[in-house]
Formats: structure tokens, C-alpha cells, sequence
């Protein structure tokens, strides 16, 4: 061994210069092989592809879309689709999760064996294959002719359709944000310490905006429906196939459900996890005080059990919202999908993978920081850490 | 003492079974409802699943599709007719019982890996590189007097173990470098690589597979273009290793400092630190976490339908979607649900026996 290579320091030094060159070589070869490859398929690369026209289109968005729309545009449509289906999946699954995890958690066995019953069949069987079987069963119902009717649904091979507004799209879409501001400002109207008039005092205010929301949105409404029709258009079967209403595709209702029951069996775990985590000896203590069974479980168990189990629960959430990349297997078009099918058509691969990855990047770290956000928020603090 | 103490006969005598079963479903009125109704809807769940898949089923396994489509229950004439192509997929017909002898030298092969005399480095490696050393030889052939078959010609359960064994065998040992480099002390290799681990992790592994099934043959300079399905695999070893990288991590963090330290003092060197001092303490931490790593990873391989491969859900697919059993989707999802479920549950369930065991030696 030569002198210098026996000092730690210099040797330190020279592994990291080692692993830098190798992970440069890595990714310039990889860069100058991709860029020869792609020359010599007369590929242009480059970014410029998102300014041009797509040529295809989408079976399901929220946004408005046609073929001649670019693929910016395009891509923001599948990500609104991918979270669109992962917050709707989610609140399923974590509606799911939390009555069977609470199922399980009480000392009843019949209840017991439910849970565990659900829990172990719907996670020992792989994701894809449940939206595989769910697909294929919203698929096999009747066509359109022998629709099932429930009440104002109807309900049929082509999916299921329900009434809608006659509005436009765009002016939905105002009403419906106008609304949530109606719902939630208010209720941060009542807590908020910016406000130097103290919260009794504040009644009327947060009424006034509670109604003038609500007002406004049905006036956007008004304004955006389409004179032609009526205001709700209902479903009708018009030939051999249903016009009308609002069609919610079998693709998404697969993916749903299979999202909804699969990760309701993870977050039941969970949550049973989170309530084995609180000590005995609080239950006890609030026996003892004299706590009812059900204010025992609201005001000492219920919010113990939340602040355990929501790292856990954040980490499943994560993954619940990469799970619906699984949707491009029976062809929802969520973001995954589109950026293959952008693939397929303009064979820039690298430029829409490269996007893919910051999106879910974005999604991800997100989705990390609100969570990180409610669990300091919510964390014991001071020596309320004491067990 | 006088005899106008209570008789206590009556008190001592144990209870019986009616008793208990008063005690445990019916203590209030309130339990006792819930019971009836929770046990009814078990009964019916039951019911309603025995009935369809036995009691009204057809089991002749040459009825026509009519009769099938006309009963009330199950029809498994269709996996009488195609159960080969679920499992072995476009395999060469009378070479079919090589890719079942795989399928068993896989099976053989993990339950051998959960025997405990199994659990050293040497021998665990031993039987997962010759097992899948055999496993290979019988699939592809070309010695021995066995005919050659390509990669492109498996398919089924046989692929999809193959492709797991496959993950695990390069994963794992790939997730130990992985995990040893992020707790490097050199600070350029520990944040590169965590750098590295952490956007493996939040992407969505369907992602990867379908970046090293279409994009990475751009990047590889010709002589390292190898077939797409070892380019998947290697995708899907690089997300498992990810994973599993930060789960024996966790588990290196849970052995005291101190073990280091003192082998340090004893000036024992590091390759030998790490693979006699620190390694084995963190796999044991790390096990049921692990466990449960193969297990997901199991689940996944399922993925590989999306770039393309005939694997047993794509095979699946195929065996009901042409010709006359379009209508039998949910027996044949049914048949392979039943497959991933014995192998899916009895690992999950040696995974919780295993933490069970452990949690009994320690402290």
C-alpha cells in the first residue's frame, strides 16, 4: 500500500471522489446512450412537446378536454384524475378501515371474527387482481337496455349514471370551490386568533359568510346553466345506449371500490394498532374517574389512539395514492397512464418519465409535509409525554 | 364455627360451557343483539359463498358452456378445461411438468429458508442460489437432454415465482449494500445514497417497471442490453432493495452502541464488525418487518401484467377472455385469488409466529 493511501483522511477523501465519478459515469453514459439512441430514431427531445397538440383523448377528466388540447394540459388532467380517485379511495378506505379496526378492537368476539375475517381475505389477495375482478364484474352487468334502476340511478354495463346539473363545466366547478370556502371558512373564522373581537362576538359574522357563500354559489349555478335543457338533466335510455345525467365510468368505480376495500383492510390494522399503543393504565384511570364506556373511548382512547397511529397512517396514505397507478391496467386514465400513452405517441420517453417522477414527487412530498403538519400540530406536548 | 354458614357447594362447581358461551356473546342485551346479528351475517357471508362454490356448482369438467352458463352456482368446468394455461401459461405442452417440478423446487425451496438450522448467511445463500439455479435449468433447458425454451415462452404461476425469486435473490443481498452505505460516516456516499433510496421509494413501483421495460434500453450501451424481463427484474430488486435498505437500517439502529463500540475496542476490524456483530443483531430486529417486505413483494409481481408479461393474472385473463367462457370471470379470479391466498397467508402467518417466538426470548 502506498504512504498516502494509509492516512484515513486522504483515503476518506478519495472514496467519496470514487463514488461521485461512478455515479457521473452512470448517469452521462446513460444521458450521451439515450441521446444517440434517440438521434437515430429521429426523435426530437425536449420539452417542446408540451406546448403541441395531443392528436388522442381521455375517457375520463374532470377538466374539459378534446384531441386538440396540449399535453400540459393533458398531463394536469391526469393528475387532477389521480387525485381526484386517491382522495375519494382514500376517505373510502379510511371510512372502511376505521369500522373494522374499531370492530376489532372491542371486546366482542363475533365482532372480532368479522374483522379478522375481512382483514385477512381482502390483504392476502394482490391489488391488481381485486381491480381485475372488480372490473370485470362492473362490466358484466346488463347493457344499458336492461339497466337496474335504483330510484333516480340507473345502473348498467356502460357504468353508472346518475342526475346532474345542466351547468357548465367551468362554472360547476366555481360553485363547487365557492361552496367548501362557504363551509370551511367560517369554521376558521370562529377559531382564529387574528381576529381581535372574541369568539362570542362572532356569530354574526360567520353566518353572514356561511350564507353569502352559499348564495353565491347557487347564483354561479344560475348564471352557468345551460338554457337549452332543464336545469338537472336525468338519464334516459335513448336507443341502445343511456344519454344524460352524469356517467361515472366503470373504470373508475373499479378502481374505487378495490382501492376502498383493499387499503380499508391495511388501515384496519392500523387503527387497531393505534388503540393497542394506548396504556392500560389510561383506560383504567378514566374507568375509575367515573367515565362512561363511550366518553372513555371519545375523550381518552380516540385521540390517544389518532396520534399513534398517524405516521403509520400517513405512510399507507402514500401509498394508497401511488396504488391508483394500477388503474392504467383497465384503462382509467390517471397521470401514469397518460404519460405511457404519451410514450406510444411522440416517443419522448425520457421527457415524460422525467415528468412522472416530479409529479409523484410533488404528490408524495405533499401529501409528507400535511401530515407532518397535523402531527406536530396534534403531538402531546410538555410533560403530558409522560406514560 | 356453626353450621348457619352458607352451603358453598353450589358456587364451587366450574362453569359450564352454556355458561361461558352466556358470559362471552350474550353478557348484555345490547352484546347479546349485536351477537345474533353479526353471527347472522357470518352465517349468510358463509352461505352464500359454500352455496356458490359447492353446493350449486358445476363440477363436471366436460360440461358445455351452456349448462355452466344456466347454473345458479360456480362453474369450474372452466379451470378443468384451462387450469394449464393459468398455470404454466404458452409453455410447450408435454414440457408442462418441468415448469411444475419448478414451481415445487421454489416452494421447497422458501419453506426450507424458514427453517430455523437454515438461518446463517452461508446456507440461506446456499439454497436460494442453487434453488434457483435448478429452478432456471428445468425452466429453460438446453442440458441434459431437455429441449430449450425461451424466456418469451413462460408464463403462469412459473413465471411469477420466477420473477420473485429472482427480485429477492438480487434484492436482498442489493438492500444490505444499500443499507451499509446510507449509514456510511463518509457524508457524500451517505446523502447520495439516501438521495437515492428516498426517490425510489415515493415513486410508484409500476413506474419503474415500466421505465426499465421502455426507457433504460435507451440508456444501456449495447453490449449490456439484456431481454426485457431481466431488465423488469432488475427494476423490481432495485424497489425492493430500496424498501428493505431502509428496514434493515432501522434494524441496525436498534442494536445498542455499544456492541460497536466494544468490537471496536477489541479492534476487530469492519467487514468483520458488520457481518459478525452488527448484521446479525439487526436481521433479527429487522425480521418480521422483513417478512412482511416478501410479502408485499409477492403481491406485486403481479404487476409485471402491466409491460407485458403472461403471468398468472395475465394468463388468467386470457383463459376466460376468448371463446366461450367470457361469463366465468369470477371462477377463474377465484382459482388465482385461492393460489396468491395460500401463499400470501401462510407467510403472513409465519411472519406473525416468528415475532411471537422472538418476542418470548428477549427481555
Amino acid at each position: 500500500m502506498p504512504g498516502f493511501l494509509r492516512n484515513q483522511k486522504i483515503r476518506n477523501i478519495l472514496l467519496q471522489v470514487l463514488f461521485v465519478a461512478a455515479v457521473l459515469v452512470i448517469v452521462v453514459g446513460g444521458w450521451r446512450n439515450a441521446q444517440q439512441t434517440l438521434q437515430a430514431q429521429h426523435i426530437v427531445s425536449g420539452f417542446g412537446l408540451l406546448e403541441k397538440a395531443t392528436g388522442w383523448d381521455v375517457n375520463f377528466s374532470l377538466l374539459p378536454h378534446s384531441a386538440s388540447d396540449p399535453y400540459w394540459w393533458f398531463f394536469l388532467i391526469g393528475i387532477v384524475n389521480t387525485l381526484f380517485l386517491g382522495t375519494l379511495g382514500l376517505a373510502l378506505a379510511t371510512l372502511i378501515g376505521g369500522t373494522i379496526g374499531i370492530m376489532r378492537t372491542v371486546a366482542h368476539p363475533v365482532l372480532n371474527l368479522l374483522g379478522r375475517s375481512y382483514v385477512d381475505f381482502f390483504r392476502n389477495i394482490p391489488l391488481i387482481l381485486q381491480v381485475f375482478f372488480w372490473y370485470a364484474l362492473v362490466t358484466h352487468l346488463p347493457a344499458p337496455r336492461n339497466a337496474i334502476d335504483f330510484g333516480p340511478l340507473t345502473l348498467s354495463s356502460r357504468g353508472l349514471y346518475m342526475p346532474a346539473l345542466n351547468v357548465g363545466g367551468w362554472y360547476l366547478a366555481a360553485a363547487g370551490l365557492t361552496l367548501l370556502l362557504a363551509l370551511v371558512l367560517p369554521l376558521w373564522l370562529a377559531r382564529t386568533r387574528r381576529i381581535s373581537r372574541p369568539p362570542e362576538e362572532r356569530r354574526g359574522l360567520v353566518r353572514g359568510v356561511l350564507a353569502g357563500g352559499i348564495l353565491a354559489a347557487l347564483v354561479i349555478l344560475l348564471v352557468g346553466r345551460d338554457a337549452a335543457g332543464p336545469l338537472i338533466s336525468r338519464p334516459e335510455l335513448q336507443g341502445l345506449n343511456i344519454r344524460g345525467g352524469l356517467r361515472i365510468p366503470p373504470e373508475f368505480s373499479a378502481m374505487l371500490i378495490a382501492i376502498g376495500i383493499y387499503g380499508g383492510a391495511y388501515i384496519a390494522e392500523i387503527v387497531r394498532g393505534g388503540f393497542k399503543a394506548v396504556g392500560r393504565g389510561q383506560t383504567e384511570a378514566a374507568h375509575a374517574l367515573g367515565l362512561t364506556p363511550l366518553q372513555s373511548f371519545f375523550r381518552i382512547r380516540l385521540p390517544l389512539a389518532l396520534r399513534a397511529m398517524l405516521p403509520i397512517l400517513a405512510n399507507q396514505y402514500i401509498w394508497l395514492i401511488k396504488a391508483t397507478t394500477m388503474g392504467i391496467a383497465i384503462g382509467f386514465t390517471d397521470f401514469f397512464m397518460i404519460v405511457a400513452v404519451t410514450i406510444n405517441q411522440s416517443g419522448q420517453t425520457i421527457e415524460a418519465i422525467a415528468i412522472l417522477m416530479a409529479g409523484f414527487l410533488a404528490i408524495n412530498l405533499t401529501l409528507a409535509a400535511i401530515f407532518n403538519r397535523i402531527n406536530k400540530a396534534i403531538a402531546l406536548k410538555g410533560n403530558q409525554l409522560r406514560g | 364455627m356453626t353450621d348457619t354458614s352458607p352451603k358453598r357447594t353450589i358456587a364451587n362447581t366450574p362453569p359450564g360451557w352454556f355458561d361461558n358461551v352466556r358470559r362471552r356473546y350474550f353478557p348484555t342485551p345490547i352484546q347479546s343483539v349485536i351477537s345474533i346479528l353479526g353471527l347472522g351475517l357470518l352465517g349468510w357471508i358463509l352461505w352464500t359463498l359454500l352455496n356458490w362454490a359447492v353446493f350449486s356448482a358445476v363440477w363436471d369438467g366436460q360440461a358445455s358452456p351452456e349448462t355452466c352458463r344456466a347454473a345458479a352456482g360456480a362453474c369450474w368446468t372452466v379451470i378443468a378445461q384451462r387450469w394449464r394455461i393459468i398455470l404454466f401459461g404458452l409453455y410447450p405442452f408435454d414440457q408442462q411438468w418441468r415448469s411444475a417440478l419448478a414451481c415445487v423446487v421454489v416452494v421447497a425451496m422458501v419453506v426450507l429458508s424458514c427453517v430455523p438450522a437454515f438461518w446463517a448467511g452461508r446456507r440461506l445463500a446456499a439454497v436460494w442460489v442453487l434453488g434457483t439455479g435448478l429452478f432456471y435449468l428445468l425452466m429453460k433447458g438446453g442440458l441434459l437432454g431437455l429441449p430449450l425454451i425461451g424466456e418469451e415462452k413462460w408464463g403462469g404461476l412459473a413465471l411469477t415465482l420466477f420473477i420473485f425469486v429472482a427480485t429477492c435473490l438480487i434484492g436482498f443481498p442489493l438492500s444490505i449494500v444499500l443499507a451499509l452505505l446510507r449509514r456510511s460516516e463518509l457524508p457524500v456516499i451517505s446523502k447520495g445514497i439516501g438521495l437515492f433510496i428516498d426517490a425510489v421509494r415515493s415513486l410508484p413501483l409500476l413506474s419503474i417497471l415500466f421505465a426499465f421495460a421502455v426507457v433504460v434500453p435507451f440508456m444501456l450501451p449495447g453490449w449490456l442490453q439484456t431481454g426485457k424481463l431481466y431488465r423488469v427484474i432488475c427494476g423490481a430488486a432495485l424497489f425492493f432493495a430500496a424498501y428493505q435498505a431502509e428496514i434493515i437500517r432501522g434494524g441496525m439502529q436498534g442494536v445498542a452502541l455499544g456492541q460497536d463500540e466494544a468490537a471496536k475496542s477489541l479492534g476487530i476490524g469492519y467487514w468483520h464488525r458488520i457481518s459478525r456483530i452488527i448484521l446479525p443483531q439487526a436481521m433479527r430486529n429487522a425480521l418480521p418487518a422483513t417478512i412482511n417486505q416478501f410479502v408485499i413483494s409477492f403481491k406485486e409481481t403481479s404487476l409485471v401484467i402491466v409491460v407485458g408479461f403472461f403471468e398468472i393474472l395475465a394468463s388468467g385473463n386470457a383463459a376466460y377472455g376468448t371463446g366461450d367462457w367470457t361469463f366465468a370471470y369470477r371462477e377463474v379470479y377465484a382459482f388465482i385469488a385461492l393460489i396468491y391466498f395460500v401463499f400470501v397467508f401462510s407467510l403472513s402467518r409465519y411472519g406473525a409466529y416468528l415475532e411471537r417466538r422472538m418476542a418470548v426470548g428477549t427481555f
